[in-house]
């Protein structure tokens, strides 16, 4: 089998954002990129599973949608253990755009498994991995926590509301992938990061797409009025502001 | 210019989000001049669909069928009918079901999604609607420039409301339902409050000490009627089970209270819960960043307060 991993490109998780002048752009300058954490997850699970049964996972390769100053990323991913990657020159766009371009770019490839995140942490879009999927009328499971492969039948835990589904399915199938799919991150040992400069990275020309969405601007979110302090021996008042001034008692 | 609403239930029964989004189908369907329809895939009693024409179902379509959900078997019927209904907006919840099927309903309709909005258009004309970006840490307008929309709708942001009318029931054929997944089995907590339908959430960190601990803070969500949390930690130590996990990589929740019992405030679990009404904040460290985000906040030993605070609560609820 043949493990596609879609990897979104992002700012760290704690970075603070910054916009442009007018509110209508995010400034990223001075940003620390990484990969996005779900993605990192599901390429953690992949390698895992490419360890445990090498006959089986013939070959991991990530895939972005960006711009060349996405290849770090993708040189990371090489270097936690995936065996080639490749980028869609496409840079920006929403959801739609994204899958599209991920889309033409893995038409007709032999790719068993597709894993995306659950979202990304930048638009927080939840969408790509759907779109994805729709778009290669591949058959799809969403809040995947738990995948594991038998043959060609590929066994997963979905995550459902107070509870979890088992689900079988067969390849070629995508996978949006939740907590639980790995627990610790795959981080890039010395020799990974040697043998990722020599690993493939191949660019493919973006396709004729159009977004379906674009962002008009941006706001900082509401400022918290200041926190009121309450006797920790008065916990009456706590349940007095709680009825009379906050009403959510 | 008409909407649909795609409503889920869990085992024939609907859920207060489902009364949020219908009531939140029609009042978008008002500012748009159009019709709001519903659609329900699964078997429910015509008792618990009627219902809903107190808050503004105008058309329920169902489609009575015992298939489990499979994304793209449901996103088919779904775009199915939004085209046959000539739907100019498709509005599904922003939990697992919607966050599954919504981006493929948008594939076959051609249009552009935009998730996890927080509240009714900005504008009609062009459709902006507003929505959190960058996990709570900035505010985000998006116009959605495609014929058809889609757009799924973050839980606890629209009020329930309730409009004069009755819905009319139309029955729609499943039998060409085809499924490309099998399910093997399924697990569900039975008397549990679900933590995504809660209204008030209780929620401990690393400050609770271990799992032996955890007695006093169930028994103040006892007293509450809430269902329990925790930080990220606290689920990795297996102090609490894996969906108790709230924050960036866990549970987004959006209660109307949640207490933050010996939880440090870090911005990852902040990104889970900045879209609570009231947080309340325990904290034996006065600079404990989780200050900066509560309303109301508390300096003490959770040993010595939780057990007062429980107290207060229960004088509380049996003086009601
Ligand atoms: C990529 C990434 C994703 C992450 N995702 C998440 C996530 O989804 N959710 C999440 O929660 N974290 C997440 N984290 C971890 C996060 O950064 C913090 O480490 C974590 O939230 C801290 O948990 P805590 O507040 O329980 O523990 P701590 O930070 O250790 O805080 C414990 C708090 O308890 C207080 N305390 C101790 N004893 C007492 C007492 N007796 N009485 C009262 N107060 C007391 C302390 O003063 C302290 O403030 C993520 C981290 C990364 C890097
Ligand atoms: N530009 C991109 N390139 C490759 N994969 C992406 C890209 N954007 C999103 N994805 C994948 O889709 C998932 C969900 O992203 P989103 O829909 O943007 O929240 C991510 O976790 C990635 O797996």
């Amino acid at each position: 089998m043949n493990i596609l991993v879609c990897i979104s490109n992002v700012p760290d998780t704690t970075t603070r954002i910054k916009y442009s002048a007018d509110m209508k752009a995010v400034d990223y300058s001075g940003v620390q990129w990484i990969i996005n954490p779900w993605d990192e997850l599901a390429l953690t699970r992949a390698i895992e599973l490419k360890e445990a049964n090498p006959a089986l996972v013939q070959k991991i390769t990530v895939i972005t949608a960006g711009g060349a100053d996405a290849e770090p990323t993708l040189r990371k991913a090489l270097a936690c253990g995936a065996d080639d990657a490749i980028r869609v020159d496409a840079a920006g766009g929403d959801s739609l755009f994204t899958a599209t371009q991920l889309a033409h770019a893995v038409k007709g490839e032999p790719f068993d498994v597709i894993l995306c995140g659950i979202e990304s942490s930048d638009y927080n879009g939840s969408a790509v991995g759907g779109m994805l999927a729709e778009l290669l009328d591949y058959n799809s499971v969403s809040a995947v926590s738990s995948l594991n492969l038998e043959g060609n039948s590929v066994k997963v835990t979905r995550e459902i509301d107070g509870g979890k589904q088992s689900i079988e399915t067969a390849a070629p199938v995508v996978l949006i992938v939740q907590k639980g799919i790995a627990i610790n991150p795959r981080i890039p040992s010395m020799r990974g990061i040697m043998t990722a400069r020599t690993k493939s990275l191949k660019v493919v020309a973006a396709a004729a797409a159009s977004p379906g969405s674009k962002v008009v601007g941006y706001q900082a979110p509401p400022q918290k009025s200041a926190c009121k302090m309450i006797d920790p021996e008065n916990m009456d008042e706590l349940v007095h502001l709680l009825h009379t001034e906050a009403r959510v008692i | 210019m008409s909407v649909l609403v795609y409503i889920e239930n869990w085992n024939g029964k609907f859920k207060k989000s489902t009364y949020e989004l219908v009531s939140y189908g029609k009042r978008l369907a008002n500012g748009l001049g159009g019709s709001l329809t519903l659609l329900s895939i699964g078997r429910v009693a015509e008792d618990e669909l009627k219902n809903l024409g107190a808050y503004g179902a105008g058309k329920i379509l169902s489609a009575e069928t015992d298939a489990p959900l499979d994304d793209k078997a449901y996103a088919s019927l779904i775009a199915g009918a939004a085209k046959n209904n000539d739907a100019s907006v498709v509005v599904m919840a922003h939990n697992g079901t919607g966050k599954a099927l919504a981006p493929r309903v948008a594939v076959r309709l051609n249009a552009g999604l935009v998730s996890a909005v927080n509240g009714l258009p900005v504008s009609f004309q062009p459709f902006v609607v507003s929505k959190k970006a960058f996990s709570g840490k900035s505010l985000m307008q998006a116009e959605i420039t495609s014929d058809i929309k889609v757009i799924t709708l973050s839980q606890n942001t629209a009020g329930i409301e309730t409009f004069a009318g009755e819905a009319v029931i139309e029955k729609i054929d499943t039998s060409s339902m085809t499924s490309g997944t099998k399910v093997l089995s399924t697990e569900v907590q039975t008397g549990k409050i679900l933590l995504s339908e809660a209204d008030v959430v209780v929620s401990g960190g690393r400050g609770m000490r271990s799992a032996d601990n955890w007695k006093p803070l169930e028994e103040l969500a006892g007293v509450l009627g809430a269902a329990t949390a925790c930080s990220r930690p606290v689920s990795d130590e297996g102090w609490r089970p894996h969906h108790e996990h709230v924050g960036q990589t866990g549970k987004v929740v959006a209660p109307n209270l949640y207490f933050a019992l010996g939880i440090s405030g870090a911005i990852q679990h902040l990104a889970g819960i900045s879209s609570s009404k009231v947080i309340v904040a325990v904290n034996k460290d006065p600079e404990a960043p989780i200050f900066s985000a509560a309303d109301y906040g508390i300096i003490g030993d959770l040993q010595t307060v939780l057990p007062k605070m429980t107290e207060a609560f229960r004088k509380f609820k049996s003086g009601n």
